[in-house]
């Protein structure tokens, strides 16, 4: 007998974890399926951490909307949980002249996107804000609103409030098959059978076989693996902007940015590949990028790397967002979320909401959600724990710094350990922490964190 | 003069300096340490050989960081154990952080003995999938310590004396090493378990060979390995990989707190005498330089200690002291300060085996000295006399390093 909810939400990512959170604000029983152990833990965990402001997506778009929708809701969001976001503001830094004569249009589509605050910058003013660059800027367009975030607590963040307020989430459960019957959504999983009124799709980088399933092909996913190196900490005083590729016709570019951990992203690569699970870095993708990295910030290329990654973006052959509501099936499909994900997440979550109510479901106040939370601050710009003398006095474990790159204390891991949405696996820690992700990648203290981790997680 | 001397990090150079400079009458001195344990890598090391210079006996590693430890308390020195200290860049003050809360120490002087860590596989920027059963030899002798499972069958990148301390941790764990692999032509340790791990334990080096990739999803399925000289790839099956020197010294405190970082060393720029650019701070050890034996770097921070004693007493010598530059491939000298009035013996160590017979160092493209090569092996310590500096001019500049037939 496969268990009876309202709706299914098909990924924990982030999209399927602010869909979820938008959703359990209403009396529905809700299940989350996910194929992995923890939330976040495919694309949504692999991307740049920019809070974009939408300003170069294509006008008039479905994208456009909810990503500058997207990045006032995640910007309050984040201020409201004490999730860090720094508004950095970026920089498109124009290195030939085919890159800088495409600064006009670049304005007139920010405008087209309804953002009005960008500027054009000559190449002085450029180097006066950022004088480490390397030789040969000419010129750019300057975008101040653009911002850097904690890209993994507000997944976590969403996943809590949902589970606070009744969702069910069932990981390593990964869809078989969709079907149906007596009128309702039978969902086979590797680890049981679900059924529901409503289905939505929000599998990410399977998201075209989940709608496949369900009898539609509107778009194709191709993965696009995107590799990105993290520089030390201590270069992170190279920059202060998001240092952004102007794009042309012919190249894309790599950007450099600061991360709200206090390091240096330089990436991503952009390469169509059709291995779904192929996350490794290659030796080709990361000489590209220490060569584009010597041209933009020489000086960043001397210091030591502290991790490299590769991230798989679900882009479709479409431009747009694939968000499409099946009235008569029951049926959302939430697919082709690229890049920006993170940023339009809440949108998306409000946007799903609107379509169910629009195709007659009643949405009823559902009393267990709560709007309080507080996230732990794992920014590098708000006060950890190991600084906050009233907090160690009150319980002396977040004085008992464990990690000590990142300065992680044993309370901290503790209570991730402990938490609503509790750490399970070291990389689920790691993104709920920081610990063990600093620049000796665990030489000193990997021993004593997963001691300690594992004595908490037991408790 | 009551303020104390703030040393941090516990492992042989900060407790032979702090056990130091009590004897020289130090009131207090003060040493500040991260981890649980006093001692630092020793502690991991289970083979014998620590403590023949300083020490003039043969101890093992945890022996040796007991020895130490004992000896620090003994002479009265206080330990802050589990504390995380930072450094003010103006100031000598130093915060200590700790379950007990957040202190703040005005010091007479601080030294910094924070010590090296060997490069992760991040920083070598070793391409593939980022699975489980990855380490460094340090990571994997603390977990060794702690009982954590290994896996079963081990690939060891490098082949420098910690290599083969790696091999050993890998077999005490019940882990069979296939081989050590390293991009140089030849293994770079002779000596001490070097020949035990060869001909006993049956280990062979594989040279001219790089790792280009790890494979594996949650846990490591393989490694890429190439060779260097005909480029030709294979795939080596193992699902343990230990990243083995490569060391970097541990110096952002250092960098933080506004110390001068020498490009060669990426330590901190110092003198003999261990003094910085910033009066006051001084540092010892294997930051200065990666990597001596530990008992090499107790016998260093000794020196450094005697001098901050004096210093703190007499007043710093104010000195002229002049840079250096290195050519390849000369990885670093050491020290990277030298003071004109008194050129000491100079610490060298090679990036790629040589077979040069001489050194060299001048001024302004003059030569001002030169001395004996010993050997020609990178990872390993060589002393130069100081005939080498014989005739520094105090007018000329930085001092130039070169390695000459």
């Amino acid at each position: 007998m496969a268990e009876q909810f309202d709706v299914i939400i098909v990924g924990a990512g982030v999209v399927g974890c602010a869909i979820a959170r938008e959703l359990s604000r209403s009396e529905l029983s809700i299940c989350v399926l996910e194929q992995s152990s923890d939330v976040g833990n495919a694309t949504s965990k692999a991307n740049t951490a920019i809070l974009h402001t939408g300003f170069d997506c294509v006008p008039g778009s479905l994208e456009s909307t909810l990503v500058s929708r997207g990045y006032e809701r995640l910007l309050a969001y984040s201020e409201h949980c004490g999730i860090a976001v720094e508004k950095t503001g970026a920089i498109l830094v124009a290195w030939d002249e085919d890159q800088r004569a495409e600064l006009p249009a670049l304005q007139e589509k920010a405008i087209a996107n309804g953002y009005h605050h960008t500027r054009i910058l000559e190449s002085s003013e450029i180097y006066e804000r950022e004088p480490h660059l390397g030789p040969g800027v000419l010129g750019g367009l300057e975008v101040p609103d653009e911002s850097i975030i904690d890209p993994w607590s507000p997944i976590v963040a969403f996943a809590t409030q949902a589970k606070h307020a009744g969702v069910t989430f069932a990981f390593n459960s990964s869809v078989v098959s969709v079907t149906t019957q007596d009128g309702r959504h039978l969902v086979t999983t590797s680890q049981g059978k679900y059924s529901s009124t409503w289905l939505i799709n929000a599998a990410g980088l399977f998201s075209d076989s989940i709608n496949d399933y369900c009898g539609h092909d509107e778009f194709t996913i191709t993965p696009r693996r995107g590799e990105l190196i993290v520089f030390d900490k201590l270069a992170r005083s190279l920059l202060s902007s998001i240092i952004l590729p102007v794009p042309t016709a012919t190249t894309k570019g790599v950007l450099v940015s600061p991360t709200a951990f206090g390091n240096v992203l330089l990436g991503p690569t952009a390469d169509d590949i059709e291995d779904k699970n192929a996350t490794a870095t290659t030796h080709d993708g990361i000489t590209r990028l220490i060569e584009a990295g010597r041209r933009i910030m020489p000086e960043l290329i001397d210091e030591e790397v502290t991790a490299t990654y590769a991230g798989l973006r679900a882009a479709s052959q479409h431009r747009d967002y694939q968000i499409h509501l099946h009235a008569d099936q029951r049926y959302i499909c939430v697919g082709g979320i690229r890049s920006t994900g993170l940023t339009a997440s809440m949108a998306i979550g409000d946007h799903v909401a609107t379509l169910l109510e629009e195709a007659g479901v009643t949405l009823s106040a559902n009393p267990r959600f709560r709007e309080d939370l507080t996230m732990p601050p794992l920014g590098e710009s708000q006060c950890r724990p190991y600084q906050d003398p009233s907090k160690i006095a009150a319980d002396p474990a977040y004085g008992q710094v464990l990690c000590h790159c990142e300065h992680v204390s044993a309370g901290e891991i503790r209570d991730a350990a402990r938490a609503v949405m509790p750490a399970t696996t070291q990389e689920g820690l790691r993104r709920r922490t920081r610990a063990m992700n600093g620049r000796c990648q665990g030489f000193y203290c990997s021993a004593q964190v997963l001691e300690c981790f594992e004595v908490s997680s037991d408790e | 003069m009551n303020k104390p001397v703030v040393i941090i990090g516990a492992g042989p150079a900060g407790l032979s300096a702090a056990i130091e400079l009590k004897r020289r009458g130090i009131d207090k001195v003060i040493v500040v340490e991260r981890e649980a344990e006093s001692g630092g890598i020793p502690r991991h090391s289970h083979h014998q050989g620590f403590g023949i210079r300083d020490l003039h006996r043969t101890l093992t590693g945890p022996r040796y960081a007991e020895r130490l430890t004992a000896d620090a308390l003994k002479a009265g020195v206080t330990l802050h154990l589990s504390a995380t200290a930072d450094l003010d860049p103006q100031q000598l003050v130093v915060s200590i952080t700790s379950a007990s809360g957040i202190e703040h120490h005005d010091a007479a002087a601080v030294l910094i003995t924070t010590g090296a860590r060997e490069r992760p596989r991040p920083a070598r920027l070793v391409a593939g999938d980022r699975p489980a059963g990855v380490f460094t030899t340090g990571q994997l002798q603390q977990w060794v310590a702690a009982g954590r499972p290994i896996g079963s069958r081990a690939l060891v990148v490098g082949a420098e004396h910690v290599s083969y301390s790696a091999v050993l941790s890998l077999r005490h764990a019940g882990v069979k090493v296939v081989a050590l692999a390293t991009e140089l032509s030849r293994p770079q340790s002779l000596t001490g378990v070097a020949p035990f791990v060869h001909q006993v334990l049956r280990v062979p080096t594989w040279v001219n060979t790089r790792v280009t990739g790890i494979n594996g999803h949650s846990r490591v399925a393989s490694v890429m390995l190439e060779d260097t000289k005909s480029s030709k790839q294979r795939q080596l099956d193992v699902d343990t990989i230990v990243f083995s020197a490569d060391w970097i010294p541990d110096h952002e405190l250092a960098r933080r707190s506004s110390v001068a970082i020498d490009p060669a060393s990426l330590g901190p720029a110092s003198d003999y005498f261990g003094r910085t650019n910033r009066p006051g701070i001084y540092a010892a050890g294997n930051v200065l330089h990666p990597v001596e034996t530990a008992d090499r770097c107790a016998l260093n921070a000794r020196r450094i200690a005697t001098a901050i004693a004096s210093d703190l007493g007499l007043g710093r010598d104010s000195g002229l002291s002049l840079g250096v530059e290195v050519e390849a491939p000369i990885a670093w000298v050491w020290p990277n300060r030298i003071i004109v009035s008194r050129p000491t013996e100079t610490l060298l160590r090679l990036s790629q085996f040589s077979e040069a017979k001489f050194v060299t160092a001048s001024q302004g493209g003059q030569r001002i000295g030169e001395a004996k090569l010993r050997h020609g092996i990178p990872g390993q310590h060589l002393k130069l006399s100081t005939s080498l500096l014989r005739d520094i001019d105090p007018n000329r500049g930085v001092v130039r390093f070169a390695l000459d037939a």
